[in-house]
């Protein structure tokens, strides 16, 4: 290379990084201006001339949360229900996930086929009936309420499938030849191949879980049977918002996956990028 | 397993065969003929009675009438006739379709930044990723409750950075019009990052031969941008396109949160999602409702189509 050519490299990086710079300023902002805000007063928070930086630190707005609004239960809730559908999900999905890509049966095709279907559904043409078929059963109110219809997932399904189409047969030539059953093939070999895969399936889901609002907003009626996401919308509703409190409840509840993100990142941006659906 | 001494089942020879290799999977040895039900029964359980039938079921509910108790009636296809008769249909599909637009704006930034992020050697490339990321994977709830502040007409930041310059910004949460602008730069700011990381992996597949030969040629960097980048780029940004115009029309979590339940504005400046959850699960207007459901799912569907339609015209293949 050229040393005019490393020279233009180099000026325009620093256009690349004064553009990406200001630009993650710009994105970060809401999030920082959002701290600011929970370690203010409520007066400097609506006072007409701008208020940067608090005169003090009021770190008891965090304690205020849990009085302000059942958020102990609303996280229980949200973990419970995470946990409970990224579970079900990597069992259920991996499973169908393999046999359609690795086992042959007859009517194969058709159920794949009905499977994959959903994927071109928008939620709103399912939600009416899954709210009365849980309404129907007793589970309005109730974590198996919130739980139930997103324990299976036609996406997730699709992407095990792929990721096990494309292993080799070699392995499981031999397992079979040494007497494993299709059970013992899945669990032991080609399911821990397909680990990465498992890992985008449940990062895909916990985000999904954790952040949707429809679905726990049709389902509960009481704050303390609601996930975080749907408590937090409800708060707002009321006259007197008291913003540093409701600034700090939603610090608190983004927290777990914005520490969750910034751990796993490369995982977490890439297996989102190549699954291209929240 | 009274069929389990029979030849391997028909649907396994009908198996499209263009996949250059045998299809994995070998026949079912007798002994075997239940484990792969076994293995997809729940799953296909699920999907069958939270999915499926919903589905059928929401169509049947399009075609009937929700009397004051619940209870339902045949109608034809009063609904339908009804709602393309209903002013609020084309109030919230216009909001639908501005939000959709300001949106899509930003799809040609993130090929920009993409761009400026893949550039070789750059340096703090992984923190930029993160940050340019980290509004996409936030809990749209509660996200939105630091924009309601930024956006307050009184003492929101936004008001008094635009007065700073001159600017009298207008009470964004509480005007029609004003708050889908502000809802769809919430969306726009959420969804970048994401569009930026996928373009990002579409520009790593460009050969960085075809670079260095326009170099070699005295090609500027803009025209290596518009001659080689966009062209090549093309099927990612496809890409990007129909997943964002198909979140973009089911748009609700940040409208509901931004503007409030109570926000008196909601009405003038509601989605055809929001529209559709007040007629089902406020007005519980079942048959209404599903009217409107199958309406979201024919106009993604028919967006959709078209967009595969005109992708011949712009995204390069070879």
């Amino acid at each position: 290379m050229t040393d005019r050519v490393i020279q233009r490299r180099r000026g325009s990086h620093v256009v690349a990084h004064l553009v990406l710079g200001l630009g993650s300023l710009v994105m970060a902002f809401p999030f920082v201006w959002q701290l600011v805000m929970s370690l203010s007063t409520n007066a400097e928070v609506q006072s007409v001339t701008p208020v940067f930086w608090p005169s003090e630190l009021h770190w008891e707005n965090y304690a205020q949360v849990f009085d302000r609004m059942p958020f102990l239960q609303q996280l229980g809730n949200s973990v419970l229900v995470t946990v409970l559908r990224t579970l079900a999900q990597i069992l259920f999905c991996t499973l169908a996930g393999y046999a359609f890509a690795r086992m042959r049966f007859r009517g194969r095709g058709l159920l794949l086929g009905l499977v994959l279907s959903i994927l071109m559904v928008p939620s709103q043409v399912y939600l009416l009936s899954q709210y009365q078929i849980i309404q129907s059963l007793g589970l309005l109110d109730s974590v198996g309420g919130l739980v139930l219809p997103g324990l299976f997932s036609a996406f997730g399904t699709f992407l095990m499938r792929t990721a096990f189409l494309s292993m080799p047969n070699e392995l499981e030539e031999a397992a079979r030849l040494d007497g494993a059953n299709p059970f013992q093939i899945f669990w032991k070999i080609m399911l821990p191949l397909a680990r990465p895969t498992v890992a985008v399936l449940a990062i895909t889901t916990v985000l999904w879980s954790w952040n949707e609002l429809l679905w726990p907003l049709v389902v509960t009626t009481y704050s303390e049977r609601m996930p975080l996401s749907a408590g937090l919308a409800t708060l707002i509703g009321d006259r007197t918002t008291d913003y540093p409190v409701v600034m700090a409840a939603s610090l608190l509840a983004m927290a777990p996956v914005l520490v969750m993100f910034v751990l796993l990142q490369r995982r977490v941006i890439d297996g989102l990028a190549s699954s291209g659906l929240k | 397993m009274t069929t389990s001494q029979k030849a391997p089942p028909a649907p396994a020879l009908t198996r499209p065969a263009g996949r250059g290799r045998p299809a994995p999977g070998r026949g079912p040895r007798p002994e075997h003929t239940l484990w792969p039900w076994l293995f997809v029964a729940p799953l296909v359980a699920g999907i069958a009675v939270f999915y499926l039938w919903p589905i059928v079921q929401t169509a049947g509910y399009s075609f009937t009438e929700t009397g004051p108790f619940g209870g339902s009636t045949f109608a034809g296809v009063d609904n339908y006739v009804a709602l393309f008769q209903d002013p609020e249909l084309y109030l919230s599909l216009g909001n639908t379709l501005l939000y959709t637009v300001i949106v899509l704006l930003g799809i040609p930034i993130a090929v920009g930044l993409a761009s400026l992020l893949n550039l070789p050697g750059l340096r703090f490339a992984a923190v930029y990723r993160v940050l340019f990321f980290l509004p996409y994977v936030a809990m749209p709830t509660a996200v939105a409750m630091v924009w309601r502040v930024i956006f307050n007409g009184d003492f929101g930041i936004l008001n008094r950075a635009l007065a700073v310059v001159g600017i009298e910004g207008p009470y964004w949460i509480s005007t029609p019009g004003a708050a889908t602008v502000a809802v769809a730069v919430v969306g726009l700011w959420s969804s970048l990052g994401f569009s930026m990381i996928v373009l990002a992996a579409g520009l790593k597949s460009i050969p960085p031969e075809l670079y260095e030969a326009a170099e070699l040629d005295g090609a500027t960097r803009w025209r290596q941008f518009r001659a080689i980048t966009v062209p090549l780029l093309t099927p990612s940004i496809f890409f990007v396109l129909i997943i964002t115009v198909i979140a973009s029309f089911q748009v609700f979590d940040l409208l509901y949160a931004i503007l409030g339940s109570s926000n008196p504005v909601l009405p003038r400046s509601m989605s055809l999602v929001y529209f559709f959850y007040r007629e089902g699960f406020v007005a519980n207007d079942k048959g209404y409702a599903a009217a409107i459901a199958m309406v979201i799912f024919l106009l993604i569907g028919l967006l959709t189509a078209l967009q595969f339609r005109l992708q011949r015209r712009w995204v390069h293949s070879d």
